[in-house]
């Protein structure tokens, strides 16, 4: 019972939970409350470390299909799908989290800004990129194919980005808030709060990642061993 | 060794096909020589037509590799391409395009010259130049198929892939069939097909393949001559799927 | 390089001889765009003074929309007698059959939208027969085509193919779309190129980037 207990903590699992205490400490205990905004202002310690773990996904699955495509190594396929499982709810957290700081610093829930429309449409992009190997029937196709849209999203991000920013020049974003434009009054503290919040990010991504990826090896290996089974059936060996 | 490896048709090493949790060729070796008519035997799931969709390009194999008279497939595929002409399942045709309309336009994705006197000498072969200017979708399935022949024969391939030709086609369409075999094969040239009529296959072909569980089960030249073997081998694959 | 081009040319002119026969992309575009405006001028409570802000906006909505159906119906035509497959076995690089059906999807959107542009600028009553109007029309129909045919050969073989494909299209084209309603905006506000510019440059880097991508990619897409 102990042994199987023991067998489950993954080093980068005990790594993340112990990085994730420390900044769930400074978030909540140790970092004074923000004057302008007001206690509000701490989900931007996990708004901030959360998108930047969705960004990294994207990253990942964009390198990692590209790969795919270039050396037809199945390890890099699964590294993409595990990282575009992570990469899309890390995403649903930032934008849900950014709203909900939003709503009562800029008086809006959602606003044209480039950052904001970038992220959304990244979302979707890798929203339809996991909808899309779950339509599609399983084989080395499903996975060009993917690899395909995850390389045409990294093609996309800048394109997206530029016209977003143009787009929120022409529509400057409506930010009427009370505390839109103050400075923040923590000074450093701020800064040593979110890189220790974003390290314990970075590590639980890892994590999920490995594990979702570890996962999906044994199901391809699941899939191999059924076709070994079907053959000697077949042959009537065994 | 190079010079033996140009005789051959088709060469396929170690071919592995799958199909999610389906395995279709479980490292399949097949040498083809030139000149001769293959058939390929073995019930449905076998693997037949995924390995004609493999030697027509149109199903990329997971490992192993072909060649077609000692060109690589993977490496070369327009090449290989040009040498090979397929009739598969499907007459794939422009159904509100004239059977003119049609073999125009693959004359041009085949780059040929002289196209009116390929057309019309292609369409005489076959038998279908009464109806030349008629659209394909008023044409009944076995003359679509004859159409489909002319397309795959238009540009003289070096290697013919025949996917259940006789299938749709009456008796005097399956001897003119057999007449264009016997003559392409005069030619020097290659014909791999496979067929639901095992026994006539067996008289028009120079090689039978047995395809059993994704590998080659038995490979037998003379195919007449062998039949009890052949027939022993094909029923006894019987019991897949 | 010549006989290449004949080959694109010889697909796209194939897919404008069966449109011409059948009809049956060119309506579907044009119908559900005309639609989409027409429903648009109930929609919003439409007047000499909102006409130009919304306008633009509706209209490539529009277009982008309807073009997505008429993606749909335009591979599945190709795929529905295999003929797909036959093009596959033709001595010709993969791309070349990509660029031939891009430029035959081309058409298509281009000339379902001589019939709606007009009509949009009768319902919304706005000017929209100047240069401009060619050029962001041009511009943005390259790349709803270039990215759309790579994404309907692609949903081909999905399940729901009708609902993964606008899925996929539609926020990969989200700045050519801003590209368009701006520049449109700006052009219907009477101001001059160099406003539109930048707009028209991005444009311009989205067609060349998937143009030249989805080319490169499609060899990767049609074997099974």
């Amino acid at each position: 019972m102990l042994k199987k207990v023991l067998d489950l903590l993954d080093p980068l699992l005990i790594l993340s939970a112990a990085l994730m205490g420390v900044a769930l400490y400074l978030i909540f205990i140790w970092v004074p409350t923000e004057t302008n905004q007001g206690a509000v202002q701490r989900i931007l310690y996990f708004h901030v470390p959360v998108a930047w773990g969705s960004m990294l996904g994207i990253l990942v699955v964009s390198g990692s299909s590209f790969m795919y495509l270039w050396k037809k190594n199945e390890k890099w396929d699964r590294l993409a799908v595990a990282s575009a499982e992570v990469g899309v709810i890390f995403g649903a957290i930032m934008l849900l989290s950014g709203m909900i700081w939003a709503r009562p610093v800029w008086a809006v829930w959602w606003t044209g800004e480039a950052k904001l429309t970038t992220a959304l449409i990244l979302f979707f992009i890798y929203v339809a990129y996991l909808m899309f190997r779950g339509y599609f029937p399983p084989g080395a196709q499903r996975q060009r194919l993917a690899a395909i849209i995850g390389v045409i999203g990294a093609v996309d991000t800048p394109i997206i980005y530029f016209a977003a920013n143009l787009w929120s020049q022409a529509h400057p974003p409506l930010i009427t808030g009370p505390a839109a434009d103050a400075e923040s009054t923590l000074g450093s503290d701020l800064g040593i709060v979110l890189m220790a919040s974003t390290l314990a990010f970075t590590f639980l991504f890892i994590f999920l990642v490995q594990t979702r990826y570890k996962i999906r090896k044994s199901e391809d290996d699941l899939v191999e061993l059924k076709r070994i089974l079907s053959t000697s059936a077949m042959t009537g060996v065994n | 060794m190079v010079n033996q490896a140009t005789q051959l048709a088709v060469k396929a090493d170690a071919v592995v096909k799958n199909f999610g949790e389906t395995a279709v060729l479980r490292g399949l070796y097949l040498d083809l020589p030139t000149g001769e008519v293959t058939v390929l035997l073995g019930t449905n799931g076998a693997g037949k037509s995924t390995f004609l969709r493999i030697l027509a390009m149109l199903t990329e194999i997971d490992s192993g590799s072909i060649s077609m008279h000692g060109v690589d497939v993977a490496q070369n595929g327009p090449i290989v391409r040009a040498m090979t002409g397929s009739v598969l399942h499907s007459p794939m045709l422009y159904a509100d395009m004239t059977i003119r309309e049609n073999l125009m336009f693959f004359a041009e994705m085949y780059r040929l010259e002289g196209v009116d006197e390929l057309i019309a000498s292609t369409t005489a072969q076959v038998g279908i130049e009464p109806r030349i200017d008629d659209r394909v979708r008023t044409l009944s399935h076995g003359f679509q198929k004859r159409v489909a022949l002319a397309r795959a024969l238009m540009h003289e391939p070096q290697l013919l892939l025949l996917d259940e030709p006789e299938s749709g086609l009456d008796s005097d369409s399956v001897e003119q069939l057999d007449r264009i075999i016997e003559n392409y094969k005069s030619m020097g040239r290659t014909v791999v097909m496979t067929t639901h009529i095992v026994e006539h296959a067996m008289e028009i072909a120079d090689r039978a393949v047995v395809l059993n569980n994704g590998t080659v089960g038995l490979n037998k030249t003379n195919p007449s001559g062998n039949r009890e073997e052949i027939l022993a081998a094909y029923s006894s694959t019987g019991n897949d799927r | 390089m010549m006989g290449s081009l004949s080959v694109i040319w010889a697909i796209g002119r194939k897919d404008l001889l069966l449109e011409i026969r059948n009809k049956d992309v060119v309506v579907a575009i044009a119908g559900f765009a005309l639609l989409v405006l027409v429903i648009f001028t109930f929609a919003i409570d439409l007047n000499q003074g909102n006409a130009k802000l919304v306008g633009p906006g509706v209209l490539w909505a529009g277009i982008a929309f309807a073009g997505v159906t008429g993606l749909n119906r335009a591979f599945a035509l190709e795929v529905e007698g295999s003929t797909l497959e036959a093009l596959m076995l033709a001595p010709i690089s993969r791309d070349l059959i990509y660029l031939g059906k891009a430029l035959g999807n081309f058409l298509f959107i281009a000339v379902a939208q001589i019939i709606v542009i007009p009509v949009f600028a009768v319902l919304f009553n706005l000017v929209v027969f100047r240069w401009e109007m060619l050029v962001i029309s041009l511009l943005t129909t390259i790349g709803f085509s270039a990215v759309g045919t790579l994404f309907a050969a692609m949903s081909v073989r999905v399940r729901a193919r009708e609902v993964m494909l606008p899925l996929m299209f539609l926020p990969v084209v989200t700045p050519l779309l801003m590209a368009a309603v701006e520049s449109t905006s700006h052009m219907v506000h009477g101001r001059s190129w160099s406003d539109m510019a930048q707009w028209l440059q991005i444009a311009v880097a989205f067609d060349v980037a998937f143009v030249v991508i989805s080319a490169f990619i499609f060899q990767h897409i049609l074997e099974d």
